[in-house]
């Protein structure tokens, strides 16, 4: 090849090249559709060309075709086909074809809604009694206005309203639902009360440095277990109060009621112990290294159903006579512990994405472990995972139905014995229920997930680089 | 750099750092070997040598960055030692400046400025913004103040870095290598505001390749190599008349290109 030679390619420009607008195939409606679905079967320019395009083309038509019959299917079972209403009261009957003995002609297939309306109760609340069910809504009130506050950006006063959803909230809402009055006597609740005071003292002193340096690193432990002596056995002395409220016991708790209460206590639980377990496993003391990492290999190498199972079998096996711990607060300790672990392991991997700079400069500044931690540190880590972290969530969400099989009527527990009650008995009856029961599931997870994305836009945008 | 117009020098007798026969390893690695060093008040030293010198390991021993495993590090005569309270109020009073700037990258620039002052300090907010503005008017860039780093360029970090470090109001200042992960139009930027701290009167030790720096600012010039202190001088006498051979095999690489 010979070299250019330079009158070849010195060049200056004279005018600009003008400014155009773009074909049809790069913009609008006609450009999305062609980018999208068109040019991958328009290319008819050689044979091996003609064949793939062809074959893009029948196979586009045939998805469309089936998942159209499939979207089609469900919406005739589900509205146009469906039963809306039962005015004569006649129960499974309304629901009856020709054949079967009911007024439907023959060969109907689609929803009957009636029968969720009349289980509706039951589905929301299981057997809890009638009369005292505004305790549950008055609760439920609080907390989605509580949560839509919190969430909702431009109110004021939202770090004093999330702070009262998880503290005060948890409270009122356990004497709410429970009715307080439970048995504990002001003696021992006062003795524990007592000792966990005596604990926080001792971490106080070890904290000032009277107890030799060793003491003093510990103090920061001592104290928060002080702290949940204190608070655990404030709540059961609040529980023991008599505020006039019918006891209900958790027997009598079911459905959706259940659900929410043993996923919403999972998930504000599993975060900050997930958080303490993640700082523990990547601390540098040995001890707490060690300890957070036998906690979660042991929780994460047993399955859910296995947790719920020891928890209500086989550990009031191993109580002393007498003493009865609720089955779902078991449950529920379970499903804490359970999902602690996994969010350790969620959060540790944001953890390890922060750059050790990070740690530097902070402590350069003189920032404390812990300050270091939660002002700078988490805040970036916490970040980085969001999307594990409501994954998380939504598979505890949804893991909630096994308590059903230690005697838990959870949402699905509800909605499998509302479906033997023989006076719905109709072929269409469980799958009436299970489609109902999975869009209240798809409605819970769905928003965990559109709000986990919101944050996720509403986060990467403030720091965009 | 090219004005040799020294900043008036306003060193005092107080000894703010002393460092005795300090030894560290890195597993069986001697990183540094028999460091003995004092810095008085007032003091701008430049601290140069070979990469994997231990130049960078020095400075982050004297804010406990890192451990050194024997010999003494005395900083405002307060030790260095195993003792938290100690190294916390160390740092108070050390501001340090990192290569890669280490700004916090969630929170805006005058909330970077502001961290430590409120947390560690217990200062009021509206007291610390006050001083965080004062600092970021000083390294000029007050309007980035509600942006967050990763909209500045890299000489703008590191500035609001410096600033960031000032907002505690520091006895001395350490500079890691402020300028080697920046850009070369950017650089300028970060210098004429390290001189002009230094014409400011802070006590400064600056690990940098910057020999313009170090001839325009430093009061003294340190050279290491393997871990050691090999040659310290007034910085004339230590470019024009260097005595190791190692300080003259490095300087002629550093300079002649």
């Amino acid at each position: 090849m010979a070299t250019p030679k330079k009158q070849d390619y010195a060049f200056v420009r004279k005018e600009d090249a003008p400014l155009l607008p773009p074909p049809p195939s790069q913009a609008g409606i006609t450009g999305w559709l062609w980018q999208n679905i068109f040019a991958s079967m328009a290319d008819y320019s050689s044979i091996s060309a003609s064949i793939r395009s062809g074959l893009v083309a029948f196979l586009s038509v045939c998805i469309l075709y089936f998942g159209g019959m499939q979207i089609y299917g469900l919406l005739d079972f589900a509205i146009f086909s469906a039963v809306w209403s039962d005015p004569d009261g006649i129960k499974r009957e309304a629901c009856w074809t020709v054949d079967q003995g009911g007024a439907l002609p023959s060969g109907w297939h689609g929803a009957c809604w009636p029968f969720v309306m009349a289980k509706h109760k039951f589905i929301m609340y299981g057997p809890y009694p009638s009369e005292e069910l505004w305790r549950v809504n008055l609760i439920g009130l609080i907390g989605l206005v509580g949560l839509g506050w919190v969430l909702v950006e431009r109110l004021p006063y939202r770090k004093q309203a999330g702070a009262a959803l998880l503290t005060l909230y948890p409270l009122l809402a356990f004497i709410l639902l429970t009715g307080g009055n439970s048995e504990a006597s002001f003696g021992n609740v006062s003795l524990w009360l007592i000792i966990g005071l005596g604990i926080i003292s001792v971490g106080r002193m070890g904290k000032r440095g009277f107890l030799g340096t060793t003491f003093a690193e510990f103090s920061g432990l001592i104290g928060f277990t002080g702290w949940v002596f204190v608070i655990f056995n404030a709540v059961r002395g609040m529980a023991a109060v008599d505020f006039g409220l019918e006891p209900i016991d958790t027997r009598d708790w079911g459905g959706l009621l259940i659900t929410l209460v043993v996923a919403i206590t999972g998930i504000v639980a599993s975060l900050p112990l997930g958080i303490i377990l993640a700082l523990g496993r990547r601390s540098e003391m040995p001890v707490a290294r060690l300890l957070s990492t036998i906690f979660i290999e042991f929780w994460r190498g047993i399955p859910l159903i296995t947790v719920l199972f020891m928890a209500s079998v086989m550990l009031p096996l191993f109580m002393p006579e007498g003493v009865n711990f609720d089955n779902l607060l078991r449950a529920l300790i379970g499903v804490m512990l359970f999902s602690a672990a996994y969010m350790a392991e969620v959060i540790r991997g944001g953890l390890q994405a922060i750059d050790k700079g990070q740690y530097e400069g902070a402590q350069a500044m003189g920032l404390s472990y812990w300050q270091t931690m939660r002002l700078v540190i988490l805040p970036q880590a916490l970040t980085h995972v969001i999307p594990g972290i409501v994954n998380t969530f939504i598979g505890l969400f949804k893991d909630t139905t096994l308590v059903s099989i230690v005697g838990i009527f959870d949402l699905l527990g509800a909605g499998q014995s509302a479906i033997s009650d023989a006076a719905w008995s109709t072929p269409v009856q469980a799958l009436t229920m299970y489609i109902y029961i999975a869009l209240l599931f798809f409605v819970f997870c769905f928003g965990m997930s559109r709000y986990s994305i919101y944050m996720e836009n509403k986060l990467s945008k403030s720091r965009s680089h | 750099m090219a004005s040799k117009a020294k900043t008036k020098s306003i060193i005092s007798d107080e000894v703010m750092i002393s460092m005795d026969n300090v030894n560290k390893w890195y597993g069986s690695f001697h990183v540094l070997r028999d460091i003995n060093l004092t810095v008085n008040k007032g003091e701008r030293i430049v601290i140069c040598g070979p990469s994997g010198s231990g130049k960078s390991t020095l400075i982050r021993c004297l804010n406990r960055l890192e451990e050194h495993q024997a010999g003494t590090i005395n900083v405002q005569g307060i030790e260095i030692n195993n003792d938290l309270k100690n190294i916390d109020e160390i740092r108070r009073d050390v501001g340090m400046v990192f290569q890669h700037f280490n700004l916090f990258p969630h929170l805006t620039i005058l909330e970077n400025c502001t961290l430590a002052p409120i947390w560690v300090r217990k200062m009021p907010k509206a007291d610390a913004e006050e001083i965080a503005m004062k600092y970021l008017t000083r390294v000029k860039i007050p309007e980035q103040a509600h942006k967050y780093p990763g909209q500045l360029s890299g000489g703008q970090q590191q500035r609001v870095a410096i600033a960031r470090s000032l907002c505690m109001e520091p006895k001395l200042m350490l500079f890691d290598e402020p300028t080697s992960a920046l850009d070369p139009e950017m650089i300028k930027e970060v210098l004429d505001t390290m001189v002009q701290l230094a014409e400011d009167g802070m006590s400064m030790i600056c690990v940098t390749h910057e020999m313009g720096f170090a001839r325009k600012v430093a009061n003294r010039v340190i050279f290491m190599d393997e871990g050691q202190i090999v040659e310290q001088n007034e910085p004339e006498a230590f470019f024009n008349n260097p005595q190791s051979d190692r300080t003259k095999l490095f300087l002629s690489q550093i300079l002649d290109h």
